[in-house]
């Protein structure tokens, strides 16, 4: 007899799996249909009711294209960049919780947890595997040996670090107000509420860190209007110009599963994770969604709303004011928390 | 089980750590360093020090290596070396590789004294604490035993890092003379 428990713990896991490849597809409809509007166009409608089959038309598209490689590229790694890119995307997820305990609906004796791996460093293993995704880029525009993808990949590596610094000490924020390194436990912090009205959220406690997070989240993710490593008016393409076909499309997916863990990790560190009024707790997974949702359509409508810095702007924006603002941010935080002996 | 992965981590780390010393193209050394830090994360897991570990792949894989992959990327050394390779093995003259071979058998020597005072000391394992009393023993014992010695350590990286920009920078009167 298999253990019942096993079986529920794949199940999770494959259904974590299932929809990162899923959310890829439906965040480039949602992509453009909001682009669509932002710019009073209709966008994608003639596939399936409201153009909903576009993702289906577009990944077989890809997937018919025709593989192409630059003669004086470096075989192995222009391969190897793009599955870095895929893997590091998905392995960040797995430390993510999206909802509370669960025993689905009574069919198990005892509860499941609602994520891949419970980790207890959890937190730190989504920024080790982040910064690890950079590499997929950078090599992506070395091995590519064309200047557009070089630049692109040196344009990479250099807004990564810079911002990694500033998203780093914003968590740190976090973790000393938790006293925890469990994405669990940092959720489970912010159960119930101030004065019965106001929830529990770190949002309200660090809304300063709130912003850095998200503001380094959206340069980490490459995402305009930070998205230098891929200027498409200067750079042709970035550090996928050389890629065609599937390749490509592993960095696109890449791409947009790395703003879906953004958006979660915010969702669980700042704005209550899977708790929120009305609903009862086994059904905490739909606040999760929404609020993920919510966050998601911010970064897109974000793209179509800003234009792009400059790349000079970029840097001393990272430097000269995102870290500054951080490194305050964690010393208040951390007098506070001595102060108040939480 | 345990030692398996010992042996899988600690050869994948050995033999990375060679290959990197031996190719020709420093985009691989590069990668396989970062290789090398990974299997050693590996070992670290295995240590039941997972806050070891994933500092190690921050800090080491995630951040100094990003730096010199941009640096090797930036100047663009593969070139030079496809080229001086073969023709010149090595520029410098007998009296430097005299000087290298002492530092080389120095080296050897200190490394077997240190492998052989390590067998003789007993291994301790840290067992199995939790995370959470691992993360606050590291940071008592970094910034109370140790506090001094990790100021001066954080000022000693200041000063180079001042140092090297100072070497770096254009000299403002170079354009005058």
């Amino acid at each position: 007899m298999i253990d019942p428990q096993l079986i529920a713990h794949f199940v999770v896991i494959g259904f974590t799996f299932f929809m990162l490849l899923n959310s890829a597809a439906v965040l480039v409809l949602m992509e453009r249909k909001v682009a669509a509007f932002a710019q009073q166009r209709l966008g994608p409608y003639r596939v399936g009711p409201w153009g909903t089959m576009q993702p289906l038309a577009d990944i077989i598209k890809l997937m018919m294209k025709e593989e192409l490689r630059p003669r004086s590229a470096d075989t192995f790694l222009f391969y190897l960049a793009p599955v870095l890119c895929a893997t590091a995307a998905f392995a960040a997820f797995s430390v993510v919780p999206f909802g509370a305990d669960t025993t689905f609906f009574g069919l198990l004796d005892a509860p499941v947890k609602l994520m891949a791996a419970d980790v207890n460093v959890g937190l730190l293993v989504i920024f080790a595997i982040t910064s690890m995704g950079v590499y997929g880029i950078v090599l992506a525009g070395w091995a590519s040996n064309s200047k557009y993808s070089l630049l692109g990949g040196l344009r990479s590596a250099a807004q990564m670090i810079s911002y990694e610094l500033s998203y780093g000490l914003s968590l740190a924020a976090v973790i000393m107000l938790a006293g925890s390194l469990s994405l669990r436990e940092v959720v489970d912090g912010q159960a119930g509420y101030w004065f019965g009205v106001i929830p529990r959220w770190y949002v309200f406690l660090q809304p300063v860190g709130f912003l850095i997070f998200m503001t380094a989240g959206v340069a980490e993710t490459n995402r305009a209007p930070f998205d230098f490593p891929e200027a498409e008016q200067e750079l042709v393409a970035g550090y996928h110009t050389e890629y065609s076909s599937m390749t490509f499309a592993l960095f696109f997916m890449a791409e947009y599963i790395n703003m879906v863990t953004v958006s979660a990790v915010a969702v669980n560190l700042f704005l209550g994770g899977w708790h929120g009024p009305f609903l009862p707790e086994w059904l905490g997974w739909i606040w999760f969604l929404v609020k993920v949702f919510v966050l998601l359509f911010f970064y897109i409508w974000m793209r179509w709303t800003l234009p792009r810095y400059r790349y000079d702007h970029l840097m001393e924006f990272g430097w000269k004011w995102l870290l500054p603002a951080a490194t305050l941010n964690l010393l208040i935080t951390a007098g506070v928390v001595i102060g108040m002996g939480w | 089980m345990e030692a398996l992965f010992f042996w899988l981590f600690a050869g994948v780390a050995v033999g990375a750590s060679v290959l990197v010393v031996g190719q020709r193209n420093p985009m691989y050394s590069v990668l396989l360093l970062i290789v090398s830090f990974a299997a050693l994360t590996g070992l670290y897991v295995l240590l039941n020090a997972p806050f070891i570990a994933v500092v190690q792949i921050i800090i080491y894989a995630g951040a100094i290596m990003v730096l010199f992959l941009f640096v090797v990327m930036l100047l663009n050394v593969s070139k030079e070396d496809a080229t001086a390779d073969g023709q010149r093995p090595l520029r410098i003259g007998p009296g430097p590789r005299r000087f290298g071979a002492v530092l080389a058998v120095v080296l050897a020597v200190e490394l077997i004294w240190a492998l052989r005072q390590i067998a003789s000391a007993p291994f301790v394992s840290p067992g199995g604490e939790g995370v959470q009393t691992s993360v606050k023993a590291i940071g008592l014992v970094l910034f109370r035993d140790y506090a001094f010695a990790f100021e001066a350590t954080s000022v000693l990286i200041l000063v180079a890092m001042v140092g090297a920009v100072i070497l770096a920078r254009k000299d403002p009167h170079a354009k005058d003379q």
